[in-house]
């Protein structure tokens, strides 16, 4: 008698660090360069770039909603597994505890987000 | 019964012994600065969703210097971030065959890069664009 192999959850969390990892790389470095360096110091951008009008125009809308969604969540699941793997490396056990802080983390803060983008309305 | 002591091999700092592995662990380490990132936006999030007043106070806490040094340094861990995952994307995807030869490692690695230039400055040029 041959019972199923239990199937595993891994490639669910691959996945999203895959995803994420992929979205750091190629919009990371100029996301972190607009909102915490051009806007902040008035360089090469105008001073309302990120104005509360822009922002809540661009959280209102649906594709605006959707990147906002995508950047927060992936980059969150994308750094969760990658730190959740790397506990091991620094002498800390990779254990269940430590997983759910990691993958549980990035959930809530998952839930957190898109809780404010729809209380931000359409 | 006394409590025995197994020994345990201290692994403290076994990675600063080879370059590889500080290599490994630095760009291992560029995740906690995506981490930080992403949750200072979803902190933004947080205070856009409470109103102008509140957007207002974030938006002038970016100006805090020890924010804006750490976004300097959020800059370059993401640099570093893209550069090594397009420089590991040869073995972590699939080998791709052109013409019954394997398509050589810079080649994947430099069409990686040249994407996230090409997408950066897309982003760039759209905000520019909508902000004006």
């Amino acid at each position: 008698m041959k019972r199923p192999l239990k199937r595993s959850n891994a490639p669910i969390f691959w996945a999203l660090f895959g995803a994420g990892g992929m979205l750091s790389a190629l919009l990371g470095p100029i996301l972190v360069f607009i909102t915490g360096l051009a806007v902040p110091l008035g360089m090469l951008l105008p001073a309302d770039t990120m104005s509360y009008a822009n922002m809540q125009a661009f959280a209102q809308n649906i594709i605006g909603k959707g990147f906002i969604f995508a950047i927060i969540a992936l980059f969150l699941w994308h750094a969760a597994h990658r730190i959740f793997h790397s506990l091991h490396d620094i002498g800390i056990h990779a254990g269940i505890v430590a997983k759910l802080i990691c993958y549980g983390g990035a959930m809530v803060a998952t839930l957190i987000t898109a809780y404010e983008l729809l209380a931000i309305g359409f | 019964m006394s409590k025995r002591r197994p020994y345990v091999r201290p692994m403290a700092g076994w990675w600063r012994k080879n370059p590889f592995f500080v290599e490994y662990m630095i760009h291992e380490g560029t995740a906690l600065f995506v981490a930080a990132y992403a949750l200072i936006l979803l902190t933004g999030l947080v205070y856009l969703a409470h109103g102008e007043a509140a957007w207002n106070v974030w938006l002038e806490g970016l100006k805090n210097p020890w924010y804006i040094a750490f976004h300097w340094l959020a800059l370059a861990a993401m640099c570093y971030h893209t550069y090594t995952w397009f420089k590991i994307m040869p073995r972590t995807m699939p080998p791709v065959i052109v013409g019954g030869k394997r398509l050589p490692d810079f080649a994947i690695t430099g069409s990686g890069l040249a994407v996230a230039v090409t997408a950066s400055l897309a982003m760039f040029g759209l905000v520019w664009g909508m902000a004006r």
